[in-house]
């Protein structure tokens, strides 16, 4: 349980990525995997970009990356976030290769690194939401 | 031989409105009367126009298609009318599919429009372009991620383009600054520019963090505005009011996003692919370039763009910038209005009509003294749209 209550935005699950976000809760990152070609993707997209099948099912990623990219936000464009500015964005390239959207904990900004290797950490925001951030591999 | 569009066609009128923070005016106002001056500018009657394509930025017009627009101008019997849009390379764009549809005889003069009203006296240039960030919406499924971790706007994706492009090449913020401070010495030569202090490095790096590694310096300009241009074939041009822009190459390209790994999407545009069509086109090699003008979203976008053209090494954009052969008086006169950094923002408008002005040879103060070839480049979206025109003062 979280100490406090969390005050930003929490995402919600629609059809196509409800086992992504049941998964979280239960501390798995869930991908889909082409049962013709064995590609993974990202919830949401009902055809394999590779071979256009659209027979799929679920699998259970490792939760190892890399930091592709990062940002770090001061423009204040949510008052959600206004307590947490400046803070950082990022994309994390799965060992299975989707890019997800993320924030990196557990780093310093100016130790964030491109192409650094991250796992992901489950942040149980509420009692139905978990947030996939990732930190710094082996820390 | 497979038949070349080279020298066929030219732009026989440019029209634009006061840009900035011209308030009071709705975006169909500012279309109309950018088409009003480059009829003007080109010595034709409104009964010449018989082709129209309309580009908006974030504030569209009513209905689908220009139609509101061509009725707003009273115009009848089109053989061309449709809205267009892929970000900031519509407008190379718009100019392309005009000039194919004239050089194949489908009309004669098509007038190419964009449009955009975005600021209000009660509102900052950043609100009317921040996406989710003020709503507190979060749309459902995995696209609602963006708002949960606070990843809001196009400044936060190109701070993510730019970054990587750090990362992998040793770009540093000094790099991204040269490009802003030559293109603001080109502003202030430029009437038209909204930005005309001078800018020193110093003055980019005290300007405030938008998103890391992204200064205010960085992003470009909000203009309230309209810019229209009209092509003509080549031979009508040649005898009208202004001195023709030639279109000599014209390519696109459009490298997609998989959103995996593979493809660095974010140091690669699709420049490499819009280039070889469009080069082959106008018979002309990279040395052969006098005069630039880059979509300048970002400083980053000018540096990214600088390499996929083959200007320097993929990764080296940052060096090679750095000597300010960008500015006035440097060897490689880029953006020379300004930019979207310093001049005005009409997206794919603000390249192409600078490309315009420096064709003809009439951009006074800033004027380059060799512009044989100009290379006008678009691009929209993250780096997922670009597209070249080549243009000249001489025909074929």
């Amino acid at each position: 349980m979280p100490d406090q209550e969390y005050t930003r935005p929490i995402p919600v699950a629609d059809e196509a990525s409800k086992p992504f976000f049941d998964g979280a809760n239960e501390g798995k990152l869930m991908l889909v995997k082409c049962s013709q070609c064995g590609t993974h993707r990202l919830p949401g997209r009902e055809r394999c970009l590779d071979c256009w099948s659209t027979e799929s099912e679920w699998t259970q990623a490792s939760g190892k990356g890399k930091l592709y990219t990062y940002g770090i936000m001061h423009q204040k464009y949510h008052p959600a976030f206004a307590d947490v500015t400046p803070y950082n964005y990022a994309i994390v390239e799965l060992d299975e290769g989707p890019r997800l959207v993320t924030n990196i904990v557990d780093c310093e900004h100016d130790d964030l690194k491109t192409d650094m290797s991250v796992e992901a950490v489950f942040d149980h925001v509420s009692d139905e939401a978990t947030l996939i951030r990732f930190r710094p591999a082996g820390g | 031989m497979m038949q070349t569009l080279k020298g066929k066609t030219a732009i026989s009128g440019l029209g634009i409105t006061e840009q900035g923070k011209v308030y009071g005016h709705s975006t169909a106002w500012f279309a109309a009367e950018a088409i009003r001056l480059a009829l003007e500018d080109s010595g034709l009657r409104k009964e010449d126009i018989d082709g129209m394509l309309v580009n908006t930025g974030v504030t569209p017009m009513p209905g689908m298609g220009g139609l509101d627009l061509q009725n707003h101008l009273g115009l009848t019997n089109l053989r061309l009318l449709t809205g267009m849009q892929a970000g900031g390379a519509t407008a190379a764009m718009m100019v392309q599919y005009a000039a194919m549809a004239v050089a194949n005889g489908m009309a004669n003069h098509v007038v190419c429009v964009f449009a955009d009203a975005p600021l209000r006296e009660s509102r900052g240039g950043g609100g009317a372009y921040s996406g989710t960030g003020g709503g507190g919406y979060v749309p459902p499924g995995m696209s609602g991620l963006y708002t949960a971790f606070g990843m809001f706007g196009i400044n936060a994706q190109y701070a993510l383009a730019a970054r990587r492009h750090m990362g992998m090449y040793g770009t540093t913020n000094d790099h991204f600054g040269a490009i802003a401070v030559a293109q603001r010495a080109w502003a202030r030569k430029s009437p038209h520019a909204q930005q005309r202090d001078p800018m020193t490095i110093e003055d980019y790096h005290a300007s405030r963090w938008v998103a890391e590694p992204l200064h205010l310096y960085d992003c470009c300009l909000v203009s309230n505005g309209g810019v229209a241009v009209i092509v003509s074939s080549a031979e009508a041009a040649k005898d009208m009011k202004q001195p023709p822009a030639y279109i000599w190459g014209m390519g696109q390209g459009h490298p997609g996003d998989l959103k995996r790994a593979g493809w660095d999407v974010d140091t690669n545009t699709g420049a490499p692919i819009a280039k070889e069509r469009a080069f082959s086109m106008a018979g002309i090699e990279l040395d052969d370039i006098d005069v630039c003008q880059l979509y300048d979203c970002y400083t980053y976008t000018v540096l990214v763009t600088l390499e996929d053209y083959g200007f320097c090494a993929k990764g080296e954009g940052g060096p090679f910038v750095a000597d300010g052969k960008l500015g006035p008086g440097g060897s490689l006169p880029t953006n020379t209005g300004g930019g979207q950094l310093s001049g005005y923002y009409m997206w794919g408008m603000t390249p192409l009509s600078e490309g315009i002005v420096q064709a003809r040879g009439t951009g006074g103060e800033r004027q380059v003294e060799k512009h044989d070839v100009v290379l006008v480049s678009g691009n929209g979206g993250i780096l997922d749209h670009h597209s070249t025109l080549i243009l000249s003062p001489h025909p074929a």
